[in-house]
C-alpha cells in the first residue's frame, strides 16, 4: 500500500463514489436475496428479475455518474479511468442482458430463481471490481466473487448430472487456476517489493528485471489464461459449457472474461510484464488453432461455441503481443463487440433449446430457417459476425487486431490469425446451412419470442450491427483509455 | 433534364453511391413487405431497372479521352483505422458496373417463375448481392473493396444452397470455404498495406509505392502480389483454383449461374488488373510467365473438359474457366491490346455466358435435367428458343461482328506481340470453343427427336423472351460498335500500362 494512503484512515466521500457501481449491484442482490423467501414461488420469478434488471440499470447510472470522478481511492487500491468506466459498462450490461434472456428462461425450465438474479449481480460486483482494480490482491479478491458465483450459476440445473459436473469440474480447476494467480502475486511481491501495479510498473521500468517478476508474471498468466479459456488452460470449456445453463453460458463466456481481460491488460501492460511477447504467442497461437479444430466436429450447437469461444480468445490475445497503443484499443474493442455476438448467440440458443435443454445439437438445428425466420435470421447475424463478416462487430474486431499484430511486425502470428479464421467460418456455417438448407424435423416446436428476450436480441443485434458500421467512437474511447493505461 | 447538363454533372458525385444502394434499399422495402410473391417479383424488378437506368447515367456522362477516376467521392468513414469511403471509377470498373445492373434485371425475369418457394428471401438475396457486386467494382478504398468482396459471399452462398438442385449445400459450403480462405491472404496483404501506409486510399498506395516511400516495400512486394493474387486466382478462377466452379454452377439456380459466371468471376480478373497490375508492376512482371502458363493451361484445359461433358451447365460452366483464361492472358501480356481484350471480354463473356446460363434454366424449367443426351431435335419444337441459342452460341464463339470475337482478337495480338507461342496456344483456345458448343447445340437441337416428351415442349413465352432480347442486343451491338465500349477502356488501359511503358506497343484495336 502506498505510503500516502497510511496516513489517511477513513476513505473521503469521493471515494466511495469510486465504489459506486459496485455498492449498487452488491444492494440490489442482496436485497434479492431477501425479498426471495418472502414472495410466492411462483410470483417471485418475474418480481425479482424485474429487481434485478433495474439494479444493473442503476449500476449503468452509477457507472456514467461515476465517469465524472476519475482517480484514485482506498488507499491507491481502486482506480477510476476510462478503462475502468468501458468494462464496468461492459460487464453491467452483458448481466442486463442475461437477466433479460433468462426471464423465459428460467420458466420454461422452472427453477427457482431467487439465488440465480442475486448470483448474477454479485458475480459483476466481481467482475466491476477486478476492472478497476490497481492493486494485485483486491484483484485476487474481485477474481474470486465472481468465480464463486459463476461456479454456483454453472450448477443450476440442478436436475440434470451433467450440469453438477460442470459447476464442479469448473469449481475444482478453476480454484487451482486462481491459486496458480496468488502464487504469481507472491511472486511478484517477492520481485518488486510491491502488490500495486502501478509501483510494480515503474519498478519494472526502472532497470534490472529479476527473474522472479518473469515466473510472477507466468503463473499469473496461467491463472488468467483459465478464466479467458485460453489454451493450454482451456480444457474444462467445452464441458462446463455443455452442462451450465444456456443464459449462463451466455453471461460468464463474455462478462468475466471481459474482466478477466482487463486485469490481464493493466498486468501486462500498465505493470510492462517482462517476456509478455512470447507468452502470448503461443497461448494466442495455440487457442486459436485447438479452438477452431475442436469446433470443426462439434455435433452439440453449446459445445461448438465453446471451442469457438476458446478460438476467439486466441484472437483477442493477438492483440496483446501487439504494441500497447494499438494492443489495448484492439483488445477493448474485441471483448466488446465478442460480448454483443456471443450473448446474443447464446440467447437465441437457450430460447430455443426449451425444457431440460432438449434440442441443443446440429441436426435440432434443421429448417429452423422456415419454422421461426426471425430467429434463424438473429442467430445467422451473430454467426456471421462471429465468422467476421464484414458490416458486422466481428469483422472490425479482428481487423483490428490483426492491424495492430502487423504494426508490430507479428507477421506469423497474423497469418496463423487469419488462416484460422476462414477455418472457422466453416463450423459456423454449418449452422446456417442447417438452418436454411436442410429440412426441418417437426419434433422441435416453434415457441413464440416473449417480449424480454425479444429486448435481449434487439439489444445485441443492435450492438453488433452498430459496431460494424461505426466502430469510430467506441474504438476511439478505447484509445483514449489506452492512453490512461499507459500514463 | 438534359437541357440543362449542369443539373447533371451536380449528380456526379452521389450517382455511384445511388447505383450501389438502391438495390440495397430495394432489399430492405422487400423485407417490410407482406409475403405476395407477385409484388415482391415486380418491385425486385422494378428497383433493379432503376438501378440500371441510373448507372446509364456513368457512360453517358463519362469523360472518355480522360484517365484516371471518375464521378469520385470521398468521405471519411472511420478516423482509425483511417477508412475513408471513397468511390470511383475509370473506364474498366464503369462498365463493369454496368454489366452488373444490366443483368439483374434479366436474373429477376428469369427467375419469375422458377423460384416458386422462399420468394421474398431469394429476391432480398439477390438485390443485395447486386450492391455488394457494384460495391466491389466502384470502391477505391482497399478497405472498403474488401468489405464488399466479402460481402457477396454470403448471399451468393445461400442463393446455391437454398434455391439450388442436387449437391447444393456441397457446393455451396465449397464455394464459400474456398473463396474464404483464399481472400484472407488479401485481407493480410491490405493490412499490411495500411502498417506500413497508414491509409487504405487505392490511389495514395499506389504513389507511395510508385515513389519508393513504403518501408520494406522490397522484402515484401513478391509476398504482397501473391497474397493478392490468390485471391483474385481463386475467384476467377484460375487453373489449378478451378474445382469450386462447376460444383456451384451445376448447383446454383439459373439466377446464381447468371450473376456468378457474368459479374462474379470478373471480381478475379477485375482485381488483378486494378490491384496486381497497379500495386505491384514490377512482381506482376516477374510472375507473368507462369501466370501465363496457368491461363493457357485454363483455357486448354477448361475447353477439353467442357468437350466431354453429358452436362450442359456443367460444359458452359468449363467454357467459362477457358474464356476467362483468355482474360489473365490477355492482362498479363502487358501490352494495351491485350489488356483493352481482356476487358472487352469480360464484358462479352458477362453477357453471353449469362444469356447462355439462361437458355439454360429456360430448357431445365421444362425438362428439369440438364443432360445432352436427355435432348435432340429440339429445333422443331421450340424454333424461337433455337434461334437466340444459336445466335448466342456464335456470339460465344467469336463469330466476327458479334461480341466474342473482338475481345478474343484483340487478347491473342496482345499475346502475340509478348511472346508468338502464347498467342498460337490461345488460339486453340478459340477453335476448341467453338468445337464444344457447337456440338453441344448440333446434340441438343438437331438430329431426331429421341424423347417423346420433347417433341411438344413450349417453346418461350413472352416473359422469357423479354429477358433474352436484351442480351442478345447486347451481344450484336457489342460486336458491331465495340468502340463505344473501347474508347472509355483504352484510356484507362494505358493509365494501368504506364509503368510497363517499355512493353506498351501501338495499340493495336483503335
Amino acid at each position: 500500500m502506498n505510503p500516502a494512503g497510511m496516513a489517511q484512515v477513513v476513505p473521503h466521500g469521493v471515494e466511495y463514489i469510486r465504489i459506486l457501481p459496485e455498492i449498487v449491484l452488491s444492494l440490489f442482490g442482496m436485497a434479492i436475496m431477501l425479498i426471495d423467501p418472502l414472495v410466492d414461488e411462483r410470483t417471485s420469478q418475474r418480481l425479482l428479475g424485474y429487481i434485478a434488471l433495474t439494479g444493473s440499470i442503476a449500476a449503468i447510472a452509477a457507472t456514467l455518474y461515476q465517469s465524472q470522478y476519475p482517480g484514485v481511492g482506498f488507499w491507491g487500491m481502486i482506480q477510476v479511468d476510462s478503462f475502468s468506466i468501458f468494462f464496468h459498462i461492459l460487464v453491467v450490461t452483458i448481466a442486463a442482458v442475461a437477466i433479460l434472456t433468462s426471464y423465459e428462461y428460467m420458466a420454461v425450465q422452472q427453477m427457482r430463481a431467487g439465488e440465480y438474479y442475486g448470483l448474477i449481480l454479485l458475480g459483476a460486483v466481481g467482475m466491476c471490481l477486478m476492472s478497476s482494480a490497481v492493486e494485485l490482491v483486491l484483484i485476487f479478491i474481485a477474481l474470486e466473487i465472481s468465480s464463486i458465483s459463476t461456479y454456483v450459476l454453472a450448477g443450476f440445473r440442478r436436475r440434470a448430472a451433467i450440469s453438477s459436473e460442470a459447476s464442479l469440474k469448473y469449481f475444482l480447476l478453476g480454484s487451482f487456476a486462481t491459486a496458480f494467480f496468488l502464487y504469481g502475486v507472491a511472486m511478484m511481491f517477492g520481485a518488486t517489493g510491491s502488490t500495486s501495479i502501478i509501483i510494480i510498473g515503474q519498478v519494472l521500468r526502472s532497470g534490472l528485471i529479476p527473474v522472479l517478476a518473469y515466473v510472477g508474471i507466468a503463473l499469473m498468466f496461467v491463472g488468467l489464461g483459465f478464466k479467458v479459456a485460453a489454451a493450454p488452460f482451456h480444457v474444462w470449456t467445452p464441458d462446463v459449457y455443455e452442462g451450465a445453463p444456456a443464459p449462463v453460458v451466455g453471461f460468464m463466456s463474455t462478462a468475466p472474461k471481459a474482466a478477466a481481460f482487463a486485469v490481464l491488460l493493466r498486468v501486462m501492460f500498465e505493470a510492462n510484464a517482462p517476456g509478455r511477447v512470447w507468452l502470448i504467442w503461443v497461448a494466442a497461437a495455440l487457442s486459436m488453432t485447438l479452438g477452431n479444430v475442436g469446433a470443426l466436429v462439434q455435433s452439440n450447437v453449446k459445445r461448438l461455441l465453446a471451442y469457438s469461444s476458446i478460438a476467439h480468445a486466441g484472437y483477442l490475445l493477438v492483440a496483446f503481443a501487439a504494441l500497447p497503443n494499438q494492443g489495448i484499443p484492439a483488445a477493448m474493442f474485441y471483448t466488446a463487440s465478442y460480448a454483443a455476438m456471443n450473448v446474443g448467440a447464446f440467447a437465441v440458443v437457450s430460447h430455443f433449446a426449451g425444457a431440460g435443454e432438449r434440442y441443443v445439437t446440429l441436426d435440432d438445428y434443421a429448417g429452423l430457417g422456415r419454422r421461426s425466420p426471425i430467429l434463424a435470421a438473429t442467430l445467422t447475424i451473430f454467426l456471421l459476425s462471429l465468422i467476421g463478416i464484414p458490416m458486422t462487430s466481428g469483422f472490425f474486431a479482428k481487423f483490428y487486431v490483426f492491424s495492430a499484430a502487423l504494426q508490430a511486425n507479428l507477421i506469423g502470428l497474423t497469418l496463423i490469425g487469419v488462416l484460422n479464421s476462414a477455418i472457422g467460418a466453416y463450423y459456423y456455417l454449418r449452422i446456417i446451412v442447417m438452418m436454411y438448407m436442410r429440412e426441418a424435423r417437426d419434433e422441435a416446436p416453434a415457441v413464440p419470442i416473449s417480449a424480454s428476450l425479444g429486448a435481449a436480441l434487439t439489444i445485441s443485434v443492435a450492438a453488433t450491427l452498430y459496431l460494424g458500421i461505426l466502430p469510430g467512437r467506441v474504438l476511439e474511447y478505447a484509445a483514449r483509455s489506452a492512453a490512461d493505461l499507459l500514463r | 433534364m438534359n437541357a440543362h447538363p449542369m443539373n447533371l454533372d451536380n449528380w456526379s458525385p452521389v450517382i455511384l453511391t445511388l447505383v450501389t444502394f438502391i438495390p440495397l434499399a430495394g432489399a430492405l422495402l422487400l423485407l417490410l413487405m407482406p409475403r405476395r410473391d407477385r409484388d415482391i417479383r415486380v418491385i425486385s424488378l422494378v428497383v433493379s431497372l432503376l438501378a440500371f437506368v441510373l448507372s446509364l447515367h456513368l457512360p453517358v456522362h463519362f469523360h472518355r479521352a480522360q484517365a484516371g477516376f471518375q464521378y469520385e467521392l470521398d468521405k471519411a468513414w472511420i478516423p482509425t483505422p483511417n477508412i475513408h469511403y471513397h468511390l470511383g471509377v475509370d473506364g474498366v470498373s464503369m462498365w463493369l458496373v454496368v454489366l452488373t445492373t444490366f443483368l439483374t434485371p434479366l436474373c429477376v425475369l428469369i427467375s419469375w417463375k422458377s423460384i416458386h418457394e422462399r420468394v421474398k428471401e431469394f429476391f432480398i438475396l439477390l438485390l443485395v448481392m447486386e450492391t455488394a457486386l457494384i460495391g466491389v467494382f466502384v470502391s477505391l478504398d482497399l478497405f472498403v473493396f474488401y468489405f464488399f468482396w466479402e460481402a457477396t459471399l454470403i448471399p451468393m452462398a445461400l442463393l446455391i444452397g437454398m434455391y439450388g438442385h442436387g449437391r447444393k449445400v456441397y457446393a455451396a459450403i465449397k464455394f464459400f470455404m474456398y473463396t474464404m480462405i483464399a481472400s484472407v491472404f488479401m485481407l493480410a496483404a491490405i493490412l499490411w498495406l495500411y502498417a506500413k501506409v497508414g491509409t487504405f486510399d487505392f490511389v495514395t498506395i499506389q504513389n507511395a509505392i510508385r515513389a519508393g516511400q513504403v518501408a520494406n516495400f522490397g522484402a515484401a512486394a513478391q509476398w504482397l502480389f501473391l497474397g493478392f493474387f490468390v485471391a483474385f486466382a481463386v475467384k476467377v478462377p484460375l487453373f489449378p483454383f478451378h474445382t469450386w466452379l462447376p460444383d456451384a454452377h451445376v448447383e446454383a439456380p439459373t439466377a446464381g449461374s447468371v450473376l456468378l459466371a457474368g459479374v462474379l468471376l470478373k471480381m478475379g480478373t477485375y482485381g488483378l488488373l486494378r490491384f496486381n497490375l497497379g500495386l505491384f508492376p514490377d512482381q506482376a512482371r516477374a510472375n507473368a510467365w507462369w501466370v501465363m502458363i496457368l491461363a493457357l493451361i485454363g483455357i486448354i484445359y477448361g475447353a477439353l473438359v467442357a468437350l466431354v461433358q453429358p452436362n450442359m451447365k456443367k460444359l458452359i460452366a468449363y467454357s467459362s474457366i477457358s474464356h476467362l483464361g483468355f482474360v489473365v492472358l490477355g492482362i498479363f501480356s502487358f501490352t494495351q491490346a491485350g489488356l483493352d481484350g481482356a476487358t472487352f471480354v469480360m464484358l462479352a463473356h458477362g453477357v453471353s455466358t449469362g444469356a447462355l446460363f439462361m437458355l439454360a434454366g429456360i430448357l431445365y424449367e421444362r425438362r428439369h435435367t440438364y443432360e445432352i443426351s436427355e435432348f435432340g431435335g429440339l429445333a422443331g419444337s421450340m424454333p424461337v428458343y433455337a434461334t437466340f441459342f444459336l445466335f448466342i452460341v456464335l456470339a460465344s464463339v467469336g463469330l466476327p461482328l458479334l461480341n466474342g470475337f473482338i475481345g478474343e482478337f484483340l487478347v491473342l495480338s496482345g499475346a502475340f506481340q509478348d511472346r508468338a507461342v502464347y498467342g498460337i496456344l490461345g488460339a486453340t483456345g478459340v477453335i476448341w470453343s467453338a468445337g464444344y458448343l457447337l456440338w453441344m447445340y448440333q446434340r441438343v437441337f438437331y438430329g431426331k427427336i429421341t424423347h417423346p416428351v420433347n417433341e411438344t415442349l413450349p417453346d418461350l413465352d413472352i416473359r422469357e423472351r423479354v429477358a433474352l432480347w436484351p442480351a442478345a442486343a447486347a451481344a450484336l451491338v457489342m460486336g458491331v460498335a465495340p468502340l463505344f465500349w473501347l474508347n472509355a477502356i483504352d484510356p484507362a488501359v494505358h493509365a494501368a500500362l504506364a509503368p510497363f511503358e517499355q512493353l506498351a506497343s501501338k495499340v493495336v484495336g483503335q
